[in-house]
């Protein structure tokens, strides 16, 4: 009779196991949501008692609970800067037409099925979302020498590409910026790597702690891997120059540090989806080798259909064979195979030269609004006399915007105004119209303002 | 090729050997060290390190998978593709129900946006599901017992409980059957739950080892979790009889083990979503708590959608709040929340009367049609098989597969000689077979049952 390694032969009561599964999260050092989270009832299961009453209530995602927070709120003045999700200025959510027009092509074309997609997905869509990445005539892509595989979106794309590093990596270290989105450490370690951190943000410039992340960049154990956003950085909008991309380039390359980028903004930045894409491209061009997590989340609004792609930049041919043979085992035991609709409404418009211009265009559009509701953020502030620096809203770059307030002060603008966004003060700006950016402008000043 | 990246007009050179002047005159133009900006030391040693994933090796290809991609590759006229589980239609091709269509387009016309799901997925669908599986007015409904999440298909449930399992009954084994679908292993494997099998499979009788089956049960340790096919067996086709699954329940209870249902076909096995969820709903009737995985691929033919979901059935309403929130604090990390197309037309089709019906019609002509080709043939066995051998365990197994009784060698015979392409432990896939080939199937199995031995040298176990 087969069993797999991880059975043992003894055994031990269900009421033993809880007992058990209490003493290692109360000793385990690291996670400390783990410790929280467990309480072992040994006298439960069994007649009468549930075997599940020692899991608790785990807490909302801090990042979409304040969604769920905002939808409670019956104030008619609410405001929800919460979650990375464009709006439009009438702060509607919005398919681009261009999405609409591919679905109309999927949905007319009879001969389309829904068969399994292979493991890695639709190679159609993998090579087209290599070929924007890393640009169509990059000499990776022309040598072979990138695997690309569908994944659920960045998440999925970040989950699957650090399953790969931790289970044939030789360095199981990941350095990942302060702060960062904050799924990352826990998406890092449940993959089974061991997440550490590199200075990014300066609170006192409300910009890049660029000798600081250099520094801490050069004392990282040869071959760690490094977490790069690769524009717009969530959450602080603080990116680094292209000089100072180069700097970070030479750096890594220097200590075989291994780059793991997470592009969820190309195109959306900027405006340029070239723009965009520079820092990995830069990479790519000395021939050296990186993962990169894309989504199309955003740039194509395609948010719930889970639509990204990891690609796995190689020395050779030949080894980026091997990899996607060990990616398709991370893949399998995990969903399979991926979903086939977001994946082919990409294809439609990539492959397409009209759809993909008018695809630039209205993605140019959405970057704009934003630049201009930065711009009117900053304006109203300083029409109204508030207090402080507050040119880093317009320096800063992307959907979010570090404001710079603390956790009081966030409590203070979501109970008195009706402001919902993260308690590390970011906000979306994607969720601000000129409508509400009056709104907003007051309760920054009362909050900056109020004697504490 | 790697090679073709230090070729800079001359053989091997080592990077000390390399100074800026020497990279000037040699301008080939294709080469793309020699377009880049800036070309230092730095970048030149980068590219002649050797890759940091050199000593990857080659991953074996996917065993059920694999199956296609060699029947592709043949040119025989004859080939047939009985390997993967995918409905086809009696011209053998694959078949999107018309009321998949109609929900595509109906949502087209609504203009539904595109919004990130709750990590917990679709509420309607979640909802629906629950609903589809125990029947809507079942106390466990109405007490609001049930955890539900939606997942990505089958795999993707099986995958979140597991890891459930893995964080809140440590130690605590999966006992699955032998044999099972072959992914199991691996989301249990990766999920770092230990498992180990329970007798199922009687390659004497071509039928169940019910008694195997209830005495591994009861050794196991108390508490263990224990992976029942809802309906439909997969590989085997070989499912308990509800007399069989009443002492299954009774074992289960005694030992305190916790129920663990995958339930990829209902509705496609029998016909009737009621009847293949009846295993389910007498396990629910004894008040027991339980895991469901459930999968769209194959009743509503969304296979690449990706829509399932995991029910966790609890003793308390509060429990099972607390398992949906564990449960999305897995699903998070993993992939945030699940894609919505599958998740919508599942609702959309399950919502509206008219459509249901629909459904259950295009339900009933799916697994009908399954019905007929295995009448078709075991019809065709019996009149061509002149040895008196008993083809019977045909007729009694269900759904998509057949476990034909034949081993490996004799599995292979029937590709080699008869290019029938299905996996190496003899199962086929009925939905794959059409009854205009019926005839030649059955001559393939007779041949490769009672000849194989004398083509092949391989021996054959008796």
């Amino acid at each position: 009779m087969k069993t797999n390694q991880f059975s043992s032969s003894s055994s031990s009561s269900p009421s033993d196991r809880r007992i058990g599964a209490l003493l290692r999260h109360l000793t385990a050092e690291t996670d400390a949501d783990r410790v929280s989270s467990v309480f072992a009832s040994p006298t439960s299961g069994g007649t009468g008692g549930s075997v599940f009453a020692h899991l608790v209530q785990a807490p909302e995602d801090p990042i979409l609970g304040v969604t769920v927070a905002y939808n409670k709120d019956p104030s008619p003045i609410k405001l929800n800067l919460g979650v990375g999700a464009y709006r439009t200025e009438e702060g509607k959510p919005l398919v681009l037409n261009v999405v609409r027009k591919a679905e109309q092509q999927l949905v007319n074309d009879r001969s389309r099925i829904k068969e399994y997609l292979p493991i890695v997905g639709l190679g159609e869509f993998n090579k087209l979302s290599a070929k924007l990445i890393l640009g169509a005539d990059s000499p990776a892509i022309r040598e072979n020498r990138v695997t690309t595989v569908e994944c659920l979106s960045g998440t999925g794309s970040l989950r699957v590409g650090g399953e790969f590093l931790a289970r044939h990596y030789h360095q199981k270290t990941i350095y990942i910026p302060q702060p960062t989105w904050g799924n990352h450490p826990k998406i890092f370690t449940l993959a089974g790597l061991s997440v550490k951190t590199y200075r990014y943000y300066d609170p006192s410039t409300r910009g890049l702690n660029f000798q600081g992340l250099l520094e801490d960049l050069g004392a990282a154990p040869q071959g760690s891997i490094v977490l790069l956003h690769a524009c717009a950085h969530n959450p602080t909008g603080v990116d680094p120059t292209l000089e100072q991309w180069e700097q970070i380039r030479k750096l890594m390359r220097s200590k075989g540090l291994m780059p793991f980028f997470d592009s969820a903004y190309q195109g959306f930045a900027s405006g340029s989806l070239d723009t965009d894409a520079k820092p990995i491209r830069m990479f790519v061009a000395d021939g050296g080798e990186l993962l990169v997590a894309q989504s199309y989340a955003k740039n194509m609004g395609l948010y719930g259909e889970r639509v990204g792609a990891l690609s796995i930049v190689c020395k050779a041919a030949d080894v980026a064979g091997r990899v996607e043979s060990q990616l398709k085992l991370v893949i399998r035991p995990m969903y399979s195979n991926p979903p086939i609709h977001g994946a082919s409404i990409v294809a439609v418009i990539l492959r397409d030269r009209n759809l993909f211009n008018e695809w630039t265009l209205e993605l140019k559009a959405m970057a704009d609004r934003i630049i201009s509701m930065r711009k009117q953020l900053f304006e109203a502030l300083r029409s109204r006399g508030t207090p402080g620096d507050w040119t880093h809203i317009i320096k800063q770059i992307g959907m979010f915007t570090f404001t710079g307030l603390n956790p009081a002060q966030v409590a203070f603008m979501t109970k008195e105004y009706h402001i919902y966004m993260t308690s590390d003060g970011r906000i979306s700006m994607a969720g601000l119209s000129s409508k509400t950016v009056p709104h907003l402008a007051d309760a920054i000043h009362a909050v900056v303002t109020k004697a504490v | 090729m790697a090679s073709s990246m230090l070729s800079l007009g001359s053989t091997s050179l080592l990077p000390r050997e390399i100074n800026k002047d020497k990279l000037k005159l040699r301008t080939s133009g294709s080469n793309p060290f020699l377009k880049a900006k800036s070309i230092s030391r730095v970048t030149m040693s980068v590219a002649v390190k050797p890759s940091r994933f050199e000593g990857i090796t080659m991953a074996p290809p996917d065993p059920i998978l694999g199956v296609s991609e060699a029947f592709k590759a043949d040119t025989n006229e004859l080939k047939l593709n009985l390997g993967v589980g995918a409905y086809r239609t009696e011209e053998l091709q694959p078949y999107v129900l018309n009321v998949v269509k109609k929900a595509e387009n109906l949502m087209l016309e609504r203009g539904d946006n595109k919004e990130y799901l709750p990590i917990e997925g679709l509420a309607a669908f979640n909802k629906a599901t629950a609903e589809l599986l125990f029947g809507a007015g079942h106390p466990v409904i109405k007490e609001q017992k049930v955890a539900t999440i939606q997942g990505l298909s089958g795999t993707g449930s099986l995958r979140l409980a597991a890891a459930l399992i893995e964080r809140y009954f440590p130690g605590a084994k999966v006992l699955i059957s032998a044999p099972t679908w072959g992914n199991h292993k691996n989301i249990f494997n990766d999920a770092k739950v230990p498992w180990s099998e329970y007798r199922y499979y009687d390659p004497k009788t071509i039928g169940l080892d019910f008694e195997g089956m209830i005495a591994d049960i009861k050794e196991a340790p108390e508490g263990s979790f224990i992976l029942l096919h809802g309906c439909a067996h997969n590989p085997t086709g070989i499912d308990p009889t509800p007399e069989q699954w009443v002492q299954i329940a009774d074992v289960i209870q005694e030992k305190n083990h916790i129920p663990f249902f995958d339930v990829a076909y209902q509705g496609f096995a029998s016909g009737s979503l009621d009847e293949d969820a009846a295993s389910v709903r007498l396990f629910a009737e004894r008040g027991m708590e339980f895991f469901v995985a459930q999968s769209y691929s194959k009743n509503l033919g969304l296979y690449a959608e990706r829509i399932g979901a995991i029910n966790v059935v609890c003793s308390s309403a509060d429990a099972a709040t607390r398992v949906k929130s564990q449960l999305k604090r897995i699903a998070r990390p993993m992939y945030s929340n699940p894609p919505v197309h599958g998740a919508r037309i599942v609702a959309n089709v399950v919502g509206d009367a008219t459509m249901f019906n629909e459904w259950k019609a295009e339900m009933e002509m799916m697994a009908g049609r399954i019905k007929t080709v295995r009448q078709k043939l075991y019809d065709s066995l019996v009149s061509k098989d002149k040895s008196g051998k008993d083809w019977s365990f045909i007729l009694k197994q269900i759904g998509m597969f057949s476990f034909t009784g034949l081993n490996k060698a004799q599995s292979d015979n029937m590709t080699n000689k008869w290019h029938v392409y299905m996996t190496k432990d003899g199962r086929i896939s009925l939905a794959g077979l059409s009854m205009a080939k019926c005839e030649y199937l059955a001559d393939a199995i007779i041949d490769s049952y009672h000849n194989a031995l004398l083509y092949w040298e391989t021996p054959i176990e008796l």
